[in-house]
């Protein structure tokens, strides 16, 4: 092994421009970064701050002619890639600097056994590494990573296509690949974020481990500094194009220097411990008994489709002024809950009680008088929204299919928006003119034109950037403390619910397995799945700096506008 | 395996009830046609006394419940009889059987021709985007897509026939030409070139603007960037990755378009008097030779679900999901 | 939003192109009877006369009828039947498509099985068939080719429904309790409707090749003048007389280019994603 400079990367001024007419000159700014052995590099950063961008050039995947480095280098063991020829940096892809992605789902090609999809990067590669000359070889090197990994039956998955594949296994597959040459380095795109917690977990222990294992240098993106704190060596916050602030990861974390690394710190979601037990007054608002819904896949007029078990015995109680957390991994049954509950899905047995009154029993029609008590906040700020109608029109449309006139709709529309910290003037426009912590104050603006009493947000902050995350986090809390409203939190991160939520309830495969206040929860957790995610969440480990803690939500970032 | 068998059963299950459907039209079409169908038959035999229109009326079964008459036909149809055309004296079956050859060669080859040239033009519009190739091969993509086939078949004639003197226009071999074996298949061959050109170019057209579409969508997918960071060459990206991907909508297409494809060789075979049942078809209309006619709505009807059927079966060798389509 | 939609498809200069060929198309078919006041049916020349005689601009046919006469009052019965099949076609394709969609479930199965029979079955092969049956006349030829051309409007329309049916903002207007009629109407149909235009003017175009092949066949309404006629007539003469089937071709070929030309730049102009990445 090398005994000399341990220096895998050097970024060296690193500037990329974007094309002409973008919202920035350059997605990328003299960024600086190095990456020795051994190490773990953690590039963090909110989405548009380069930090793809940066991995990107590093690997020369960049997209398209218009998208390019203009300035820099990128020195691989003190050679600059960026005036290497094509087949040398080729030579380079997959073999010394390897790469992982963000959506294992779309990462691998469909139609190709995922077996032959690692073969095919040894014999890429076979040229140099006369060892995987030969088809038996490149077999055996295939089925070895494939147990690396850690995934089961390596000798029968090599010959699986991808779609037989979980997220989780996908991710695993697109690590032996990545791994197939034994790389100095190993850049990672955001591997976890599409991931589950718990296989989130396993994913970063995998990674930690094969780290140390082959003493490769890895550059780790994330948004995510709870990701920082479990895998970091050394970190470089990334925003607008700009390294604002580099260092070793104990004092990035613990002693945050410029104001950006210190904002997303204080935006991270975390339990806070001393907030008020909610007390329960009065009669259950909402209860659900034994709720059960199947959905019926691929079916046809002649064909019995594959039935789809999404909730299976869901029970439990809301009280008015209550925040309900429902928490679970994807395919636990707590969006078709919420969906149940708003009626836009039918249930296939069990009763939603609401003030006494069955809604599963309801029919369309009668169901719509309900539909003023409850309302739902949705995930995708993008999709949640009519781009054809102006903002006015959506907050207004409710009142209005309810009889209220439409001047008094519209002028009720822009108290709202006012409500939810817009300005008036965002009435007469249309939704593809706001950001997306923008269009999420719509949502809440919309949802609260009709005053219901209970509120379905489902995942409501999910799509979000971290600091916006936290802005739109304190307008809920704010809103429901002042209307007195009830709400289902549905979301799949603990620490978010720890933030807002009065209860707790956890949800696996279709049922809730555990329901009790946030802090007892957190605290005293009595189920063993629900000790699984807390075990799960990254950087569990870290305490954010006393100065940064918010003693209760609701108080910082009051006022600021995503 | 299995999974590949249970698709193909599932799918010739749906072709057995699409099939049983198109005769049910057929049906209901052959009433509707004009007149007193007895009457119409006698017509065509050229006697029309009451007596022998009674007596047709008894032979067919004009006379029962019309659900009885659907019964009788559908029996009719399963044993191949077709009805009788009287205008030729001649059942339906051996005038189209007797066509038919000629029309499956032709339209085999211009679909082998145009899906070839179609997906290698596609390709190369696709990776040369935004030149002056692809340009190229757009207009001419759009030109084709905008001509009508018969007067290009026209042209065509006008062009290296008539003025090149090149390749002979009409028919299907040279009459009275006298070849042999290996003769005749090149005489046979000369006579296809223009006719197979003419029903293919369309079809390159669409399937060349497919496929450069579906190669510039699936360009931009995660695994293609997965395969670039593997280092591997781009020719084996386009090949491996990019194109296995982006045929199969245009297979989707190609079992989609069948049906054109034999609905066209019906304007080819009448500008090259080509003696397929396109040009049987042409006749009939000609001479309003319904019974004919319906005979080969029913017959193409059956050539584009066995394409599908085989169409469905290349996908199924192409792509591992069909069982959880 | 017009002003931004102008500017797009202007960007688009084949689309530009299309449309005035088009605006000349609209035109020769609106003033046929101005330009040329005699009936297109009736002698004008010697038979037989070549492209820039005295009395025939672009020539005469078999029975010294003018071609150019020919070709501008065969403008009418094309873009009369190109638009009202169309029309047709839309209203069975998207009324059903927009059923399925929008309802799913055994409904959409039941529908799109029709459609895929329709799909599966010839489409010239059926035209003809319908017209022989029916007599070739206006209306009937009209109707024969809507009832060909639907399947894939229903498919698009069908799609769109669908996706746009799970789409948030559409469960939102749920949610706030408005009707059944009003989503589909102000919600999901205005969202749907680019692909559709776009689909339309397509269908337009393919709806005047087929009317030409049917006459070509012979199977053109027997009172109007149609380009497919004159070629289909001027078929068994080609090595005489070119021009006779040569015009009339060059007619349709530029109103049917012209009708793509303008589909794709309403297609970059009301979906400048789509647009963007077909391009790239």
């Amino acid at each position: 092994m090398e005994t000399g400079s341990d220096i895998l990367l050097d970024v060296r001024d690193l500037t990329v421009a974007l094309p002409q007419g973008a919202e920035r000159p350059n997605a990328v700014e003299n960024v600086n970064l190095r990456i020795a052995r051994d190490e773990i590099l953690c590039v963090v950063g909110e989405s548009g701050s380069g930090k793809s961008m940066t991995a990107h050039a590093v690997m020369g995947l960049l997209p398209g002619p218009h998208v390019r480095v203009t300035g820099g280098e990128i020195a691989y063991r003190g050679r600059d890639i960026l005036t290497m020829g094509g087949a040398e940096q080729r030579g380079l892809r997959g073999d010394r600097i390897a790469m992982i992605f963000q959506e294992p789902m779309t990462a691998l090609n469909p139609l190709m056994r995922v077996g032959d999809q690692i073969e095919e990067s040894l014999k890429a590669h076979s040229s140099m590494e006369q060892s995987y000359a030969s088809k038996a070889a490149r077999r055996a090197r295939v089925v070895e990573l494939l147990t690396d990994v850690g995934l089961p039956d390596p000798e029968s998955l090599r010959r699986s296509y991808p779609f037989r594949l979980s997220g989780g296994q996908r991710q695993r597959v697109m690590i032996a690949m990545a791994l197939a040459l034994e790389p100095d380095i190993l850049i990672a795109d955001e591997p976890t974020t599409a991931l589950d917690v718990t296989t989130q977990k396993q994913i970063l222990g995998l990674i930690r481990t094969i780290q140390a294992e082959r003493r490769m240098g890895v550059m780790f993106i994330t948004h995510d500094f709870g990701v920082v704190a479990e895998i970091a060596t050394n970190v470089a916050v990334m925003q607008h194009g700009r390294c604002v602030e580099a260092g070793p990861a104990a004092q990035v974390l613990n002693q945050p220097r410029h104001p950006y690394t210190r904002q997303l710190i204080a935006a991270v979601p975390h339990y806070i411990e001393h907030r008020g037990d909610f007390l329960k007054r009065g009669d259950a608002l909402l209860t659900a008994e034994k709720v059960r819904k199947v959905f019926h896949l691929g079916g046809g007029l002649f064909r019995k489709g594959r039935e789809l078990v999404a909730g299976d015995d869901i029970s439990l109680t809301i009280h008015p002024g209550e925040t309900l957390g429902v928490v679970g991994e994807s395919g636990s049954g707590k969006s078709t809950l919420g969906r149940c509950i708003v009626g836009l899905n039918k249930t296939d047995g069990g009763r939603i009680l609401f003030q006494g009154q069955d809604l599963a029993a309801l029919s369309r029609n009668q169901f719509r008088p309900v539909r003023k008590d409850i309302q739902m906040i949705f995930q995708d700020p993008y999709a949640s929204l009519n781009p054809r109608h102006k903002v006015a029109d959506i907050i207004a449309q409710g009142p209005v299919a309810f009889g209220e006139s439409r001047s008094k709709a519209t002028a009720r529309a822009r108290e709202l928006l006012r409500l939810v910290g817009l300005p008036e003037s965002a009435a007469d426009r249309y939704p593809h003119e706001f950001s997306g912590g923008q269009r999420q104050r719509i949502s809440i603006a919309r949802a609260l034109a009709l005053e219901p009493k209970l509120i379905i947000a489902d995942e409501p902050v999910s799509a979000l950037d971290v600091s916006v995350q936290r802005q739109v986090l304190d307008l809920l809390e704010d809103i429901r403390h002042r209307f007195g409203l009830a709400m289902l939190f549905i979301t799949h991160d603990l620490r978010v619910a720890a933030q807002v939520c009065d209860t707790i309830a956890v949800m696996q495969r279709g049922k809730v397995v555990e329901m009790n206040t946030a802090r007892e929860v957190f605290q005293n957790p009595q189920h063993a799945y629900t000790r699984t995610l807390l075990d799960a969440i990254p950087g569990k480990g870290w305490e954010i700096p006393e100065e940064l803690r918010t003693g209760t939500a609701g108080l910082a970032g009051r006022g600021a506008v995503a | 395996m299995a999974a590949i068998a249970s698709f193909l059963g599932r799918r010739l299950i749906k072709s057995v009830f699409i099939l049983f459907a198109i005769v049910v039209i057929n049906f209901m079409l052959v009433r509707a046609a004009p007149g007193d169908p007895a009457m119409v038959m006698a017509g065509e035999a050229g006697a029309a006394d009451q007596q022998y229109v009674e007596q047709l009326r008894e032979q067919f079964g004009l006379n029962r419940p019309i659900h009885e008459q659907l019964g009788i036909y559908l029996a009719d149809v399963a044993t191949g009889d077709l009805g009788y055309s009287y205008r030729q004296q001649r059942p339906v079956w051996d005038l189209i059987g007797e066509r038919l050859p000629p029309t499956l060669v032709l339209t085999g080859f211009a679909f082998v021709l145009a899906l070839t040239a179609g997906v290698l033009l596609g390709t190369l519009a696709a990776m040369r985007a935004g030149t002056w190739s692809d340009s190229a091969i757009t207009v001419l993509a759009l030109l084709s897509y905008a001509t009508p086939i018969y007067w290009v078949g026209l042209m065509l004639i006008l062009l290296f026939s008539v003025q090149l003197g090149w390749l002979p226009a009409f028919g299907y071999e040279t009459v009275g030409g006298g070849y042999e074996g290996w003769d005749r298949v090149t005489d046979i061959g000369a006579h296809l070139i223009l006719p197979v050109v003419t029903l293919g170019l369309f079809y390159m057209a669409v399937y060349a603007r497919l496929t450069r579409a579906s190669i510039l969508e699936v360009r931009d997918m995660d695994f293609v960037k997965t395969a670039r960071a593997k280092g591997l060459t781009e020719a084996r990206i386009v090949f491996r990755h990019v194109l296995r991907n982006a045929i199969l909508p245009v297979i989707t297409f190609a079992g989609i378009q069948a049906g054109h494809l034999i609905g066209g060789s019906i304007l080819i075979e009448t500008v090259f008097a080509w003696p397929g049942i396109g040009r049987l078809a042409f006749d009939a209309v000609l001479q309003r030779d319904y019974q004919v006619l319906l005979g080969i709505f029913f017959v193409t009807s059956v050539m584009v679900i066995v394409f599908n059927i085989v169409t469905d079966l290349v996908y199924s060798l192409v792509d591992p999901r069909i069982e959880v389509a | 939003m017009s002003r931004d939609f102008w500017k797009a498809f202007a960007r688009n200069r084949g689309a530009v192109v299309g449309l005035a060929i088009l605006a000349l198309v609209v035109l020769a078919a609106v003033f046929a009877n101005l330009i040329y006041p005699q009936s297109p049916w009736d002698m004008a020349a010697m038979p037989f006369q070549p492209p820039l005689s005295d009395d025939a601009l672009l020539g005469s046919d078999t029975l010294g009828r003018d071609i150019a006469a020919g070709i501008v009052h065969g403008a009418r019965v094309s873009l009369l039947i190109g638009l009202s099949s169309t029309a047709v076609a839309l209203l069975i394709g998207v009324t059903l498509g927009a059923i399925a969609g929008y309802h799913g479930g055994v409904v959409d199965d039941a529908i799109m099985r029709f459609t895929e029979l329709f799909q599966t079955i010839p489409n010239f092969v059926l035209a003809v068939v319908l017209v022989a049956i029916f007599t070739p006349s206006i209306a009937n030829i009209t109707i024969a080719i809507a009832v060909v051309s639907w399947p894939p409007l229903a498919r698009l329309a069908r799609g769109e429904f669908m996706a746009l049916r799970s789409r948030e903002f559409v469960q939102a207007a749920i949610t706030t309790g408005q009707g059944t009629g009003t989503i589909i109407l102000r919600q999901i149909l205005p969202n749907s409707l680019s692909p559709i235009i776009v689909s339309a003017s397509l269908t337009v175009a393919t709806a005047i090749l087929l009317e030409s092949s049917l006459s070509f066949l012979g199977l053109g309404d027997p009172n109007v003048m149609s380009w497919g006629y004159m070629i289909g007539a001027a078929r068994t003469v080609i090595r005489q007389a070119w021009w006779m089937s040569f015009f009339p071709g060059i007619a349709i070929l530029l109103t049917v280019l012209a009708l793509n030309l303008v589909g794709e730049g309403l297609n970059d102009a009301l979906n400048p994603k789509l647009a963007r990445k077909g391009r790239a």
